[in-house]
């Protein structure tokens, strides 16, 4: 059963790498969506012995959400904005690509390094939120458009949100609840926020935000 | 020297131009064409071979040594590989290595014959063959160094016979993301679709074909035969990593992996019916892409 | 005895005929004979001795009854010195016969006999450097090196680039100097004395070591070319005439390996992170180091980042060596150290060769310039098909040496991957897919240089009308090639020479080296019979195509061009587009100058494409250091009025002041 777990936790340090290498908006919204997925099933790979109603219906709710509607609304929100669909990156993808891999032995390291974070589960669980926090943090900073960072947002949320199912059980399942709503909303905003941008801007480009200092 | 190990070398000799065969038929029926028979490859070395040759007068030496070390640097190459548990020709410690750089001096001669005909469009290709393989090499050892820890042998015969359907079962994600950039490796070292386009006819755009332009007669049927084997090679890579039966019997062994690269020549076929090959600027992106998951599976086995 | 004193002799001859042919400089034939004659015999004389020791024999010492300030006049021929003298005095000995021809063309110009002398004292203080045995002798043995090195850089003076050569050259192997100064200083107070044996005898601590290590690292590594510390090397190299190229960036720069190692046998086991230092130096000079050389324009200062690029291959080797030191894996020491000093020969071989390849270019056309050059390989086919073999070795392919050392190398560092846990990891699993990227890099880069120079059409006149060079400058380049060939074909007897030398740097009883050796050496059989079989086979398939070809009509046209009827030399890829690939690629690290101005209209008047990658380093680190430190000692402008009697105060002062400050 231990395989599977790592198989689904790899997994998803794969999709991390797809959003750092690939060009395309819309295929990184769709690998968003599958990395959405993935984390249900991690929910349930990981709570298999005490799986209640309760559970379910928190999983049932995050696929739901993570898996369905931040990516409807991302796309809507390109296509009203009527964005180009490519990712314009400030770090190229092969440098990116790069960094993202050498991020899971920097992760592993920084488990290594921090006191009684064994999950118990698998030992990549871990390693796999960091990475996934790594990645958010690094698409933040290297991606040109508003789309992107969201994208980088939802990343963080999901390492977050990794973090959380494999350290304690039950009781981070409220506080976990209160951060989907926030990026919920983040997400909502954003989504408005681009489109207001888009038209008075006729661009999202944060680069050119900058002017906006004077 | 063991003579149950010139199996691999004997067969691929017979059988490498069938792959080619078969992958374009597999193309053909996709498009909903007849195609040619699968044994077309064997009638067009068979045919060049029975011709005169037509040499640039710009050439040297250089360019009519170009084939002949290719053809017999990767017949060396050859006799490094096992089947399944049925160890190579010439094992020892370190034939990674000499694989590895025995395929390097077939491509040196390569692109230096293509610079050898002073074509603009021979050296453009030349051009894009040394770029990716020099990203590629870095994928073959990072794949190979992962193997190597896991099966705890740097020789191809130890670690191939090694991998079992036990290990897939207890290691299976890596075996898989080493696959994955194997295969990768694979298409790109062979000049294949996404990476670059056999039967494309625009010398813009095309990277091997483009290099052997100038070849005729006995020297292209070299050339054809060479790429045919080299296909073979990395398929053989790809196959005993993937078609993990380990009976013991050599014959069962042999079996398994001709059915695994006939399988492998389907699959290319169905890659490059399917796929459209990338902009040149993106395929060094997918070459990182592998590296990095290559990255990924060995960091897995350090754990 | 007998050994050391035919050294001893074989040094004193070279310096004699230096000297010699500096006073008979009015006569520059008889200058260039004695220069050259005095190098070959004392180079013949001096690599009997050097190969007996290498071969087995024991070492010696010879104590000098000349008392030096600080010490004994003490020399000592052991392995180490041994396997860094073959190199030295091959090398040099077939550089000399080759300078013989080579600086002919100068002889309407220029005085031949200044040359000769700087080379002959080059080639004698090199000898001394590898055998002495006190720090002072070491020192000035050195700085003779340096500043024979200079004056030949600088030989052809009227060129302002050469000035400017030389003098980088300078600040930087004087800056150099500096650290060993105070490492040397170090390990004198240390131990009492300024002999090295004393240095070995004594213990230290760890952070003395460590710190040690670290001044010899900067100190040799500047002479050695480690990135970022090779500033000076690819503005000397192509400054001096290429025998003297080849001869610096073959041997003179491997005496800061030397230097390093030689250093290694005085501090005792090392640490684990010493290993890695190295490793991580040697990924930094080998990839950027290749990187750099895909970037230029210039054939020799392509060589030179070369040298850099090898040099990184040296220090993974070293480095996989000590981190087996100090893992105490016994087979990871022995490969890691084998390769190293394996590449050092190996280097000297293959980069003396491809230097005096370029330097037969440079004779033949007058030009460096590799987008001026082509179709060079008819017009000078003993230059073409020896650069060939050096280009095939360099690049580490087999047949030919530089496999040889590089396996070793690989092999070592998978040993590493297979059994090494923990924070090595990252940096052995580092020196195998590093070395895959160089060996990449590597080829591209010389299928570029060759292709360019001796493939395709002539690109300028120049180009077309050259003319290939004569007996002597041929032998030497031909002597070499037989060198690459013979070191690849013969590795597993080879690498056996390697043992005392190994033995002497690791501090492992000879017996468990021979030992640990007889799997590489059984590897190393294995390739040279996969290599006879290629061989074998390319030559059985040549007899094949001309059998089958026999009767058959084979014709001569002109290169197909898509159906361009008239294809011109000048519509060929040049050896810049070639590159521009991989330069874009990498653009992080290099940072290429481009300066477009494309055509315009239908009918575009002119249109040019200049770029230019200057070295990182120097552009980004050095030249604003220098700055700000010029900037900063300006301000003591103020002490200096230019009149006497203040310097007097000064002088007086400063008397009085340590007058003081002694008798508190």
């Amino acid at each position: 059963m231990q395989v599977w777990t790592d198989v689904i936790l790899i997994t998803v340090v794969l999709t991390n790498l797809a959003l750092t290498g690939l060009s395309s908006l819309g295929t990184c919204i769709r690998v968003m969506a599958l990395q959405g997925v993935l984390l249900g099933l991690i929910t349930i790979g990981v709570q298999r012995e005490q799986l209640s109603l309760h559970v379910l219906v928190l999983v049932a709710g995050t696929v739901a959400i993570k898996g369905f509607v931040f990516p409807r609304l991302l796309k809507r929100a390109i296509r009203e904005a009527a964005i180009r669909q490519e990712v314009e990156p400030f770090v190229g993808f092969a440098s990116s690509l790069l960094i993202g891999s050498l991020a899971l032995p920097f992760a592993i390291w920084l488990t290594g390094r921090l006191p009684h974070l064994d999950a118990g589960v698998s030992p990549l669980l871990v390693p796999t939120a960091f990475h996934a926090i790594l990645i958010g943090l690094l698409l933040i900073v290297s991606r040109r458009k508003a789309v992107t960072q969201v994208l980088g947002y939802l990343a963080l949320e999901n390492g977050i949100f990794v973090f959380g199912v494999g350290l304690a059980r039950q009781a981070t399942f409220l506080v976990e609840m209160g951060i989907l709503l926030d990026v919920f909303v983040a997400v909502f905003v954003m989504g408005i926020a681009i489109f207001h941008i888009s038209r008075e801007f006729d661009h999202i480009d944060t680069d050119q935000l900058s002017q906006l200092k004077e | 020297m063991r003579f149950i190990g010139l199996c691999q070398p004997v067969l691929a000799l017979m059988l490498a131009p069938l792959l080619r065969g078969v992958i374009n038929k597999v193309k053909a029926l996709f498009a909903g064409r007849c195609g040619p028979s699968v044994f077309q490859p064997y009638r067009d070395l068979a045919k060049l071979l029975g011709k005169g040759a037509v040499y640039s007068g710009t050439t040297t030496l250089v360019f009519r040594l170009a084939p002949l070390v290719g053809l017999s640097a990767v017949v060396v190459a050859l006799a490094l590989l096992p089947i399944g548990s049925v160890q190579a020709m010439l094992a020892f410690p370190g034939d990674i290595i000499l694989f590895a750089y025995v395929l390097g001096l077939m491509r040196f001669f390569t692109v230096l014959g293509a610079l050898d005909t002073g074509s603009s469009f021979e050296g453009m290709g030349a051009s894009r063959e040394v770029q990716f393989s020099a990203l590629v090499e870095p994928v073959l050892m990072l794949s190979m160094a992962t193997l190597a820890r896991h099966s705890g042998s740097i020789s191809f015969s130890g670690i191939y016979s090694s991998i079992t359907f036990g290990v897939w079962m207890q290691a299976g994600p890596t075996l898989a993301m080493v696959s994955a950039a194997l295969l990768v490796v694979c298409l790109a070292e062979n000049s294949r679709i996404p990476v670059d386009d056999p039967n494309t006819h625009l010398e813009l755009t095309m990277i091997h074909e483009v290099m052997v332009l100038d070849y005729s007669g006995p020297d292209l049927a070299f050339i054809l035969y060479a790429a045919a084997l080299k296909l073979w090679v990395f398929g053989a890579l790809l196959v005993g990593l993937c078609m993990p039966l380990r009976t013991g019997w050599a014959m069962m062994d042999i079996a398994a992996f001709l059915v695994g690269m006939l399988l492998l020549a389907i699959v290319i076929g169905v890659i490059e019916s399917m796929m459209a090959r990338l902009r040149l600027l993106r395929v060094p992106q997918m070459l990182v892409g592998a590296g990095a998951i290559a990255i990924i599976a060995l960091v897995l086995v350090l754990r | 005895m007998t050994n050391i004193c035919l050294l001893m002799t074989s040094v004193g001859l070279m310096v004699a005929s230096g000297l010699i042919a500096l006073l008979v400089s009015r006569w520059p034939r008889v200058a260039s004979a004695m220069g050259c004659v005095g190098t070959v015999i004392g180079c013949g004389l001096g690599l009997v001795p050097s190969v007996r020791v290498l071969l087995g024999q024991p070492a010696e010492v010879l104590r000098l009854a000349w008392s030096m300030p600080l010490g004994d006049c003490v020399f000592v021929l052991d392995a180490l010195a041994s396997l860094f003298l073959v190199a030295i005095y091959s090398l040099c000995g077939l550089a000399a016969i080759y300078g013989a021809e080579y600086l002919q063309s100068y002889r309407q110009r220029r005085s031949l006999g200044p040359p000769w002398f700087f080379f002959n004292l080059l080639v004698g203080s090199m000898v001394v450097v590898v055998t002495a045995q006190n720090a002072v002798l070491f020192l000035i043995a050195w700085e003779i090196m340096s500043l024979a090195s200079f004056f030949l850089v600088t030989f052809e003076h009227e060129d302002e680039g050469a000035w400017r050569a030389g003098w980088t050259y300078l600040v930087a192997a004087h800056l150099g100097t500096a650290f060993l100064l105070a490492m040397f200083i170090l390990l004198g107070r240390a131990s009492g004395s300024m002999d090295f044996a004393s240095f070995g005898s004594m213990s230290q601590p760890v952070a003395h070591a460590s710190l040690i290590l670290v001044l010899a690292v900067v100190g040799f590594g500047t002479k050695a070319g480690f990135m970022p510390l090779h500033v000076w090397l690819p503005e000397a190299h192509p400054a001096a005439p290429s025998h003297v190229s080849a001869v610096m960036s073959g041997v003179m720069i491997k005496t800061g390996i030397y230097g390093l190692l030689r250093t290694l046998t005085f501090l005792g086991p090392p640490p684990a992170w010493w290993g890695l230092l190295l490793i991580g130096i040697g990924l930094v000079s080998g990839v950027l180091g290749v990187l750099f050389a895909l970037a230029q324009h210039d054939l020799k200062r392509l060589l030179a980042y070369h040298s850099v690029e090898n040099i990184g291959i040296i220090a993974l080797g070293l480095g996989t060596g000590l981190l087996g030191l100090s893992l105490q894996s016994t087979p990871m020491a022995v490969l890691g150290f084998g390769g190293g000093l394996l590449h050092v020969l190996n280097h000297a071989c293959f980069k003396g060769l491809l230097f005096l390849g370029a330097g037969a270019v440079l004779h033949g056309t007058g030009s460096r310039e590799l987008d001026r050059m082509g179709g060079l390989l008819k017009r000078l086919p003993w230059t073409g098909w020896t650069f060939l073999v050096g280009a095939v070795a360099i690049c580490g392919l087999p047949p030919l040496n530089g496999f040889v050392s590089e396996l070793l190398i690989y092999l070592g560092a998978l040993k590493g991957v297979r059994w090494a846990t923990g924070s090595h990891l990252p940096l052995v699993v580092g020196v195998v897919v590093g070395l895959a990227l160089i060996g990449g890099l590597a080829s591209a880069c010389f299928t570029k240089a060759f292709g360019a120079v001796f493939l395709g059409e002539p690109r300028s006149a120049q180009a077309a009308g050259s003319h290939e060079c004569g007996g002597l400058m041929r032998l030497a380049m031909l002597v070499l090639a037989a060198g690459c060939a013979a070191i690849g074909l013969l590795g597993p007897f080879v690498i056996v020479a390697m043992a005392p030398a190994i033995t002497v740097v690791a501090g492992m009883p000879s017996e468990s080296i021979r030992a640990t050796m007889a799997g590489p050496r059984e590897i190393l059989s294995a390739v040279v019979a996969a290599s006879i079989v290629l061989l074998v086979l390319t030559g059985g398939l040549m007899v094949f195509r001309r059998w089958l070809l026999a009767g058959r009509d084979v014709s001569s046209t002109v290169t197909w061009d898509c159906g361009y009827a008239r294809p011109t030399a000048r519509m060929q890829y040049t050896a810049s587009s070639f590159a521009q690939p991989l330069t874009w690629f990498f653009r992080v690290f290099l940072q290429t100058h481009t300066k477009l101005a494309p055509p315009v209209d239908f009918f575009p008047a002119s249109a040019s494409l200049v770029t230019h990658t200057d070295d990182v380093c120097r552009e980004k680190f050095y030249r604003p250091m220098f700055r700000s430190v010029g900037w900063l000692l300006s301000r003591l402008r103020w002490l200096q009025h230019g009149r006497v009697q203040i310097y007097v105060l000064y002088i007086a002062l400063t008397l009085l002041a340590l007058l003081l400050w002694k008798l508190e």
